[in-house]
């Protein structure tokens, strides 16, 4: 399995859209990509109908060209802007319905270790705050306290950005939305503690400015799931119609929340820390 | 008394043919219009419907197009095979079934999800399914019926499809061989004189060179692809 699935039929390459010929030639399949390569390749999720200037797009873009092994990887989302970019990338996307995907995720994630016992399989989970944070909150915390071995990615936009502008957990304290007149109420959840507590083996937070650290993070959540336990990531992706941010200004708003309560985190166990000296540390040696 | 199946257009979400009484066939047997038959009746029907309507077009799925096990390939090989022998025939692929926004290239690629829009556009009147995975061929060709005038032909691996109007069952390489002699039998019959040749390409544009593009090509949106100068990853721990 693997990269067979990801060979034409002899013959069939003339009969073959050339995006799937150019995927198969160019693209990421079973090649080790940097992802300041990102244009040099043909990427897994081109177009999409997200809005212009979405910050979750960029993210969900450089989170393909991040991916170790695509041809072996199934992505998880559910209802929230995501999914919109998400199902239309040339990986395989299971849609859960709103909540359940960290539950979902479980099941394949231990279906696919019995199916293919000999192979690496990953399973990432990328959903909005709404998805993990509010309604899916039960399902995912549960998925974590039985530490089983996914990635789960919050894209965090602080708002419920397709159902006209509700505040979510994670929208900031005060914020003025157009469903919540009167701002709101409580503190932003903290999901990064949430996420240590209840048994993630490794946990981020970062502002999407660089794209070279979100390869990296997402890198190390995906390989420390491979082989120790659950793993989480809480990207910052505004929502620009939400907030009423331009086009042209995301990109420094994303700046400006990373000095502010975005500042890159990273946080693992003793043993993830170790594998990852250990993997890391190779190619110097190697130099050497 | 089941419903006769026929080539549509059936309106707006037609009740599917197996809430109307058609029921799939036993091994050795096919449908044909909603009603069982003997296999041999059925491919005739279904090669007479590829010779003589317009644009007869073969529409392979992932099953078939991806090289994933050795009777993948020997059944692509077949439907190769089959559609050299059908006067004009196209071949317009599904290679998978994700969804295609903002827009597809009706003319390069069908989409199970709408499969009417490259029906349409081809004004195609006769169809082949082939390797497409039953629970979206079941979603395609319930659709096609809906709103197209076009006859669907499923050559199924599996029991086979209500709402196509021929449905062939148990179907691999060996079976596709046996339907494409079947179909050259007729078209002799009906004094349709074809030489055998390959349908045409894929009329896809041109593949980009990406081995040529560079940051620099994405003006100024590179500043999202590279860190600027002097931004450096912050070092963890």
């Amino acid at each position: 399995m693997g990269l067979e699935y990801v060979r034409i039929s002899p013959g069939f390459e003339k009969y073959m859209p050339k995006d799937y010929v150019d995927l198969v030639q160019y693209g990421q399949f079973g090649k080790e990509i940097d992802v300041q390569q990102l244009g040099q390749f043909k990427e897994l999720v081109e177009e999409h109908p997200m809005c212009a200037g979405c910050f979750m797009a960029y993210f969900v873009r450089v989170f393909y060209a991040s991916l170790p092994k695509p041809e072996d990887t199934i992505v998880i989302g559910t209802a929230g802007c995501a999914r919109l970019a998400l199902s239309q990338a040339a990986v395989p996307f299971i849609y859960g319905n709103y909540g359940d995907t960290n539950a979902v995720a479980s099941g394949l994630k231990r279906a696919l270790s019995i199916r293919f016992p000999d192979k690496e399989k990953d399973v990432v989970v990328i959903a909005g705050d709404g998805g993990l944070i509010d309604i899916g909150f039960g399902m995912t915390m549960h998925s974590w306290f039985r530490r089983e071995k996914f990635t789960t990615i919050m894209v965090d936009n602080e708002v419920y950005g397709n159902t006209g502008g509700q505040e979510s957990g994670m929208s900031p304290r005060g914020v003025q939305l157009k469903m919540a007149p009167k701002g709101k109420q409580f503190d932003k959840i903290n999901a990064v503690e949430l996420a240590k507590v209840a048994g993630c083996v490794y946990v981020a937070k970062l502002a999407p400015t660089n794209p070279k650290r979100i390869a990296k993070t997402v890198r190390r959540a995906i390989l420390a799931a491979r082989h120790f336990g659950p793993t989480f990531i809480h990207a910052y992706t505004s929502c620009n119609i939400e907030y009423s941010i331009p086009t042209e200004k995301v990109l420094e708003d994303a700046r400006k929340r990373e000095k502010q309560d975005f500042g890159f985190y990273e946080w693992m166990t003793d043993e993830v820390k170790e594998f990852f000296e250990e993997l890391e540390r190779k190619p110097e040696e190697v130099k050497a | 008394m089941p419903m006769e199946v026929l080539p549509g257009p059936a309106g707006y979400i037609p009740t599917p043919a197996a809430f109307e009484g058609v029921e799939l066939p036993a091994p050795g047997k096919a449908l044909l219009h909603g009603k069982i038959v003997d296999e041999e009746l059925a491919m005739r029907e279904a090669a007479k419907a590829m010779l003589t309507r317009r644009n007869p077009t073969i529409f392979p799925g992932p099953l078939v197009l991806w090289g994933w096990n050795a009777g993948a390939m020997e059944k692509a090989k077949a439907v190769l095979e089959l559609s050299m022998e059908i006067p004009n025939c196209r071949i317009i692929p599904m290679p998978d079934y994700r969804p295609k926004y903002p827009k597809i290239d009706p003319e390069a690629e069908i989409n199970p999800n709408h499969p009417n829009l490259t029906i349409l556009h081809n004004k195609i009147e006769a169809c082949i399914f082939v390797g497409v995975h039953c629970h979206y061929a079941n979603l395609s060709l319930r659709m096609i019926r809906a709103g197209t005038n076009c006859f669907t032909i499923a050559l199924c691996a599996e029991m086979g499809h209500e709402d196509a109007m021929v449905s062939l069952r148990d179907v691999h390489a060996e079976e596709i061989r046996k339907f494409r002699d079947v179909l050259v039998q007729v078209r002799n019959e009906l004094g349709i004189k074809w030489e055998p040749k390959m349908p045409p390409e894929n009329p896809s544009l041109p593949k980009e060179e990406y081995q040529t593009l560079s940051v620099l090509d994405y003006g100024e949106y590179s500043y999202l692809l590279i860190p600027r100068r002097g931004e450096h990853v912050t070092e963890t721990e």
